[in-house]
Formats: structure tokens, C-alpha cells, sequence
């Protein structure tokens, strides 16, 4: 047993370190440390920056642009952008579209869209879940015939992340309705700019803006858009649905948030005394860091047997499941160490003259609140543990 | 044993209830919760018409209630509603100009609205140590989030006097006051005094400030009940009726214990706060307040997260009204002392001894 990263995987770490101090503009940082929304600029300016250094297509093999890391490597890197305050990349093209297109994509697909994700000229999203199939996916709905060469689309998506910025959407449409669910889905790529399509903006819990809802009516997408074999979207969606839930376990962004928590428990101060000197306090902020201690050398674990045997297995649903909990008990713990302080409404009158708390906490209850999504989606925590009963377990 | 709900305040409790689901609906309270100022003239007048604030003072001093009961009969209702009107600092006003003996016709009529300002920065939920300071018929500090400041036409301010905790009273439009909306909605703000014309209240008010804190709790609980029963029923309404699978979700048993642990919980707070109704008055009356702010805390938290887990995405949008009702529930955690502040109080009886 040697839990230390070898020396080139410290000298790794060392260089993201350097490009990240250097390279990360200052007032992108600021506005992921503060909670505050990026704009689609933000995103694409940043990600430029990265793919300068080759350093965007993080889950690529060398031979497509990318830098043909190791699990662990892409572990580091995802580890330091945390703590750096950098964006989150967005991952519905790159990490997603991506390696799907490199499996089951054919070499005209291949050739248009993959140089066009790596220059960020499409920004895709993600089409899969519906009014009424949410864990169900299976279940949905949204048709498309084919007339001659091309599909024609009818049919609602919704809880479309981003969907506002992007000009692409992948979608899971039903091409056979008299079949089993999984049998009569297809995988078909979409221009947002096609007749018939509206995207509708969701207002979430805390008044932000990330999520639409994209409506078809008879939209006409050339048949070549399809992925795959026709009816056969179900093990596309499926591939694609392993990326998803890698890195899920957010690692970097827990220990980000409980150095942030420490910071904050040592200036408030409750009764004469600092935070963190409140037994009770300390016990909570204490327990969650020994989950964290434990999650991350479970994550490394996982990610050493992932080196090992390629592929990620069903394990990575523990990783979300306890991570995104770790995650949301910091959120509830940096909520609570402002006290009243945390309940205004972050908003621009607040920022001005007389800000009630440091710029950088204002946005502590807003932030726990729009993080009750990281154990809804990308498959409920419930479905994860369904399929940990199943295959980890053989219940 | 009686656990019946007398029939005046069942009367009270239902014509709340009518008005405040038939004119003050969630698509009414979003419109003006989230919009300075935060909350609606109108209908705090409407409220005030129909005796809310009365049920808040006893007989002998102009009111009909006065009792933990009435209180927690006001104020479920108000959290079932999800009522953004500063009721709340009203009470506490009341049960200070109580304390001081004072006319009490403007505060229970609601013509005079009132804004409580005790929490500091630095000790949001103290009354150990409070900074601002009277001197000369004047106050000098910063009180911060202090719920329905924006607009109160008073403020009751607890300040120091020379090592005397006291209560002095501010004209509204003499504090320089800043407001902004909360998260889960409704006014508050930061009120700056500096060398403030103030009245004296009470020039020894800890007790009556303690007191106050202690219905102020209660109600909070008792507003929190409201909201739980709310939420949960909402949640066994969508577990019926959303399908998954082919089937309600509420098939799922990995649901189905969560909901019975839920609803055990909410239970549980309901008899907490009926303890605390029944001890109020009593010298329990602080010790049975912290108990029941502790065990709200902990039941409403885990009634909000669970009941937007339970729905998956829909409950996280601004559109479905239980996303409101989860932030409430949350928040009022924050306020007149958390979950740990209220367990600090009940183990130091037991370190004590
Ligand atoms: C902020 C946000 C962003 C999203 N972004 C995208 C996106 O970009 N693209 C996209 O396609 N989708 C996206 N989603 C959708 C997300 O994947 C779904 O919300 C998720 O799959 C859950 O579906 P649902 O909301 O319909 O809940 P339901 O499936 O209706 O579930 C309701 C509850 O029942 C539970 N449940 C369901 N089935 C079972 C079972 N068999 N056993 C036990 N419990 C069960 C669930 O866990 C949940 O607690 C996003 C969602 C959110 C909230």
C-alpha cells in the first residue's frame, strides 16, 4: 500500500498549479468563488485558455486532440481547477458528445463535429429527459419519423442545462413505438436553429437561470444526424451516461468548499468567541471532514482500478452518492456559519454601499439551495442506489 | 388530557385560513414576497382587520388571547399560507410594550407597526453582547437583519446603558434603515443608529427581552408546523400521482420509509411546540422554547430537503410552490437562534448540575 501520487504525478499537479495562477483570468475566478452566474462568454473565453495548452478535451485520447491523461492525471487536474476557482468546464460537447462520436459515430460525423467541439464553434446540450420520463428515461416520448431523408421531430424536452447558450442539442427521440421502450429509441443530433424548435427558460429555487424547456413541433433534421443505428439509442445513451458520471464525485469542488468553511468559521464570531471554537460547531465541521478524508481515498481507490481495468465500473454510483452528499452537508454547514447574515436575497442592491456579509459568502444560502440538484440529477441518488443493489450488491 | 383545539380557536384558525388561501394565494405572496417591499401593505391591513394581531394580547390588556395557544394558532396558519407579513415583530413588540405597561391599541391594531431589533453581527442571538449603546436620550449601533425593519413605523431596540440591557424606541423615519428581500421572501434590513433620537421603554429589559425571544420562538415553531404540514401533504399528493417506471412513485418502498421517517418527525414537532404553547409563562418557559426551536430545526430541515428530493427536479423551480416552502423552512432556522444555539441552552442546564 502506497497512498502517496508518484513524483511525475506531483510534478503534474506542480504544473496545473502554475498554468492555473497564471492563465485563469482573475475576474472569472472571482465570480465562481462568489457563487455569482457565468456568462456564455465567461465559459468560452476560459475554455479557449485551455485548449491553448491542449488542456480542454480533458477526456480525450491524445490521436483527437486531447492530452491522453490517465485517470488519475484528469483526478489532479479536476482536484486544482476546484481549489483555483476555475469554471467548470462544460462538459455536454466535450466530455459528453465527444466520446460518444468517437464510438458510434460515423467519420462524416466524426469529422464535422469533433474539430467544431474542440474549437468550441458548437455549444451542445443535452435533450434527454422529458415531463414524464425523468429516472424513467426509457419512457419517453418525444417522436421523430422519418420522411425520406430526414427525421421529423415532435415532442418536449425539458430541464435543458444551458440549453439558453447552445446552438446544438443530442437528443433521445422514439423512432418505434411498438416495441419495448429501450428498443424503439434513437440518438439524433439537432441545430437549434431549425424551424420549429422554442426553448423556454426554468426559473429555479433560488432565482437563477440554468435550466429551459425546448419544445418540437415538426422540425425536419437530415436523416445523416443520426447516431448509431436507428432504435438502437438506448446503448448510446447508456455510454453516454458513464461519462456523465465520472468525476461526479466532485472531489475538488468539497475540498475547496470545506477550506472555505474553515476560513469563514475562524472570522465569525458567536458570543465573544470565534466560530470554530464553538464545540458544537466544530463537531459538525469535523465530522464532515472525516467523510471527505475518507470519500477521497475511496475515489482513489476507485480511479486506481479504473487504471487498472479501463473503464469505470458500477462503483462510480457509491462516488455520487457520497459525494454529492459531502457536498451538500458543506453548502448546509457555510450556509449556517452566517447566521442570519446568510438569509438575504443576494442581489445587486445588496452588493452596493452596505453589503451585509463579505461579497464572497453573500451567495451561501442561494448556492445550498441550487445544489439540492446534485443529488437529483444525472440519476437520482435513489436510482443510484438501485443499481448498487443490483450490481454491486446482486440483491 | 384535553388535546382538543378550543372552538374559538378553531374559528380563528379557519377564518385565517379562508382568507389567507382565497386572497393571499402562493402566486400572491410570490408577487410581492421577492419585491420591495417585500411584502403587501394591503394585506397586512386585511390581516390586521380580522383580529390576527388581536389573538396576540390577553383580555386585560385590549386583546382576546394572549395564551401559547393563541399564538400557535396565528402563526401555523400563517406558515401553512406561507405569509410573508411581518407578524412576527409585531408580536414581540407587543409582549415588550406588555412588559412596559404601554397602551397597547396601535400595536394590536396594527395601525402602528412595529419592527424588533435585538441581534448584532457579531451575536446574532445573544443578549450577552449587544454593543449598542444609550446615552442622553439617544442610540448609537448597528442592528443587523432585523425583520420587518423596512417600513415599521417603530422600532423597540435592545441597547446598553451603562451595564443595563434596556429597551428604547426608535421612530421609524429617525433609523437610518437599509432593506432588502430574504431568500425565502418577506422585508428585513439593517438599521443604523447613530446618536438616534430614542424613548426609553424599558430601562431594565433583559427579562422582557428574554421573554419576548422566548414567543418569538414559539411562534416561529409554531409557523413552521404550518409549513411542514403543508409540504408533506403536497408530498403524499405527488407520490400518489407521479408515475415512474409504469408506476406512482410512491410504490417505491426506498420512498415509501422516507415519508413515514418524515411524517414521524413532523409529529414530533407538533408535540414539541404544544409543550412550549403549554409552558409559556411558566419557568420552563425559556428552557421549553429552546427545546422546541431544536427539535423544529432539525424536523423542518429534513422536511424540506427530503420532500424536494422526493419530487426530483419539479421542486427545485421558482414555478412549484414548494421550493418556497423549502426555503422557509430552512431559513427560519436563522432566526432568534439556531438549532446548535438553542442545543447549547438545553445542555448547559445539564452541565450546570
Ligand atoms: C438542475 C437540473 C439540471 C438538469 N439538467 C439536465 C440536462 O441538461 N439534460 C437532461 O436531459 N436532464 C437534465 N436534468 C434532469 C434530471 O436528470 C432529472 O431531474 C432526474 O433524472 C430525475 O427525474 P425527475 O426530476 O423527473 O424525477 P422522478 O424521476 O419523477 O423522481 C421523483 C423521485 O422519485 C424517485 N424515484 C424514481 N424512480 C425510483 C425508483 N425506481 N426507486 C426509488 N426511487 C425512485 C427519484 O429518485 C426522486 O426522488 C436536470 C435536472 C435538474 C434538477
Amino acid at each position: 500500500m502506497d497512498l502517496s501520487f508518484t513524483p511525475e504525478e506531483e510534478a503534474f499537479r506542480q504544473e496545473v498549479r502554475t498554468f492555473l495562477a497564471e492563465k485563469l483570468p482573475k475576474d472569472i475566478a472571482e465570480k465562481v468563488k462568489t457563487g455569482k452566474s457565468l456568462t456564455k462568454d465567461d465559459h468560452e473565453r476560459w475554455q479557449r485558455v485551455l485548449e491553448e495548452r491542449h488542456w480542454y478535451a480533458t477526456t480525450w485520447p491524445k490521436e483527437a486532440g486531447g492530452p491522453g491523461w490517465t485517470p488519475v492525471e484528469r483526478h489532479i487536474f479536476d482536484e486544482e481547477m476546484a481549489m483555483a476557482h476555475a469554471p467548470r468546464i462544460v462538459s455536454f460537447g466535450v466530455h459528453m458528445l465527444g466520446p460518444v462520436l468517437m464510438k458510434f459515430g460515423n467519420e462524416a460525423q466524426k469529422s464535422r463535429y469533433l474539430p467544431r467541439i474542440l474549437n468550441q464553434d458548437d455549444w451542445w446540450c443535452q435533450g434527454y429527459s422529458e415531463p414524464g420520463a425523468g429516472s424513467d428515461l426509457a419512457s419517453l416520448k418525444t417522436r421523430a419519423v422519418r420522411d425520406g431523408d430526414t427525421y421529423v421531430i415532435n415532442g418536449q424536452k425539458t430541464w435543458t442545462t444551458l440549453g439558453q447558450h447552445a446552438d446544438h442539442i443530442f437528443c433521445l427521440v422514439r423512432t418505434n413505438p411498438e416495441v419495448k421502450p429501450q428498443e424503439g429509441i434513437s440518438f439524433i443530433l439537432v441545430d437549434m436553429a431549425t424551424p420549429g424548435i422554442e426553448v423556454r427558460p426554468i426559473k429555479l429555487i433560488e432565482g437563477g437561470h440554468e435550466v429551459n424547456e425546448v419544445f418540437f413541433t415538426d422540425v425536419r433534421v437530415p436523416a445523416e444526424n443520426l447516431v448509431g443505428e436507428e432504435n438502437k439509442g438506448w446503448t448510446v445513451a447508456k455510454y453516454l451516461l458513464t461519462h456523465e458520471r465520472t468525476g461526479i464525485a466532485g472531489v475538488g469542488f468539497s475540498n475547496e468548499a470545506l477550506d472555505r468553511l474553515k476560513g469563514l468559521a475562524r472570522e465569525q464570531r458567536r458570543n465573544g468567541k470565534r466560530l470554530i471554537d464553538n464545540p458544537l460547531f466544530a463537531a459538525r465541521l469535523s465530522e464532515i471532514e472525516i467523510d471527505l478524508e475518507a470519500m477521497k481515498v475511496t475515489n482513489l481507490r476507485l480511479l486506481y482500478e479504473a487504471q487498472k481495468n479501463g473503464a469505470p465500473g458500477p462503483e462510480t454510483s457509491m462516488m455520487k452518492i457520497k459525494g454529492t452528499v459531502i457536498r451538500q452537508a458543506l453548502n448546509d454547514l457555510s450556509r449556517r456559519a452566517l447566521g442570519p447574515a446568510a438569509a438575504p436575497f443576494p442581489s445587486e442592491d445588496l452588493e452596493g454601499n452596505e453589503a451585509l456579509v463579505a461579497p464572497e459568502h453573500a451567495h451561501a444560502a442561494a448556492s445550498y439551495f441550487n445544489n439540492r440538484k446534485l443529488s437529483i440529477f444525472g440519476g437520482s441518488n435513489e436510482i443510484q442506489r438501485n443499481i448498487l443493489t443490483k450490481t454491486v450488491l446482486g440483491l | 388530557m384535553d388535546f382538543e383545539v378550543s372552538d374559538d380557536r378553531r374559528m380563528l384558525a379557519d377564518t385565517l385560513s379562508r382568507f389567507l388561501s382565497s386572497d393571499y394565494d402562493i402566486a400572491a405572496r410570490n408577487k410581492v414576497a421577492y419585491a420591495a417591499p417585500y411584502h403587501s401593505p394591503e394585506k397586512w391591513a386585511a390581516l390586521c382587520e380580522l383580529g390576527t394581531l388581536m389573538a396576540l394580547a390577553p383580555e386585560e390588556n385590549g386583546g382576546f388571547g394572549g395564551t401559547g395557544f393563541d399564538v400557535t394558532t396565528v402563526f401555523q396558519e400563517l406558515g401553512r399560507a406561507l405569509c410573508p407579513e411581518p407578524v412576527l415583530a409585531q408580536l414581540m413588540a407587543i409582549r415588550l410594550l406588555m412588559a412596559a405597561g404601554e397602551d397597547l391599541e396601535g400595536p394590536l391594531s396594527g395601525t402602528t407597526r412595529y419592527a424588533v431589533a435585538i441581534g448584532e453581527l457579531s451575536a446574532p442571538y445573544t443578549l450577552d453582547l449587544i454593543e449598542t449603546e444609550a446615552s442622553g436620550g439617544t442610540l448609537t449601533g448597528r442592528k443587523s437583519v432585523v425583520y420587518g425593519a423596512p417600513g415599521a413605523d417603530r422600532i423597540l431596540v435592545a441597547a446598553m446603558a451603562g451595564g443595563t440591557l434596556g429597551v428604547y424606541e426608535v421612530d421609524g423615519s429617525d433609523a437610518r434603515v437599509t432593506a432588502y428581500g430574504m431568500i425565502d421572501g418577506g422585508p428585513a434590513g439593517e438599521v443604523f443608529l447613530d446618536a438616534t433620537q430614542a424613548r426609553t421603554v424599558l430601562a431594565d429589559g433583559a427579562a422582557a427581552l428574554q421573554d419576548a425571544l422566548d414567543w418569538g420562538t414559539l411562534a416561529l415553531c409554531a409557523e413552521a408546523v404550518g409549513a411542514m404540514d403543508w409540504s408533506f401533504a403536497t408530498l403524499l399528493d405527488y407520490l400518489r400521482t407521479r408515475k415512474q417506471f409504469g408506476k406512482r412513485i410512491g410504490d417505491f418502498q426506498a420512498l415509501q420509509h422516507r415519508a413515514v421517517d418524515v411524517s414521524i418527525e413532523i409529529e414530533q414537532a407538533r408535540s414539541i411546540t404544544i409543550l412550549a404553547a403549554s409552558r409559556m409563562g411558566t419557568p420552563e418557559q425559556s428552557r421549553t422554547c429552546s427545546m422546541a426551536k431544536n427539535l423544529i430545526g432539525r424536523a423542518a430541515k429534513l422536511t424540506a430537503e427530503e420532500t424536494i428530493q422526493m419530487h426530483g427536479g419539479i421542486a427545485m423551480t421558482w414555478e412549484y410552490p414548494l421550493s418556497h416552502y423549502a426555503k422557509r423552512l430552512t431559513m427560519l432556522d436563522a432566526q432568534l437562534g439556531d438549532t446548535d444555539f438553542h442545543l447549547e441552552r438545553v445542555m448547559a442546564a445539564h452541565m450546570a448540575a
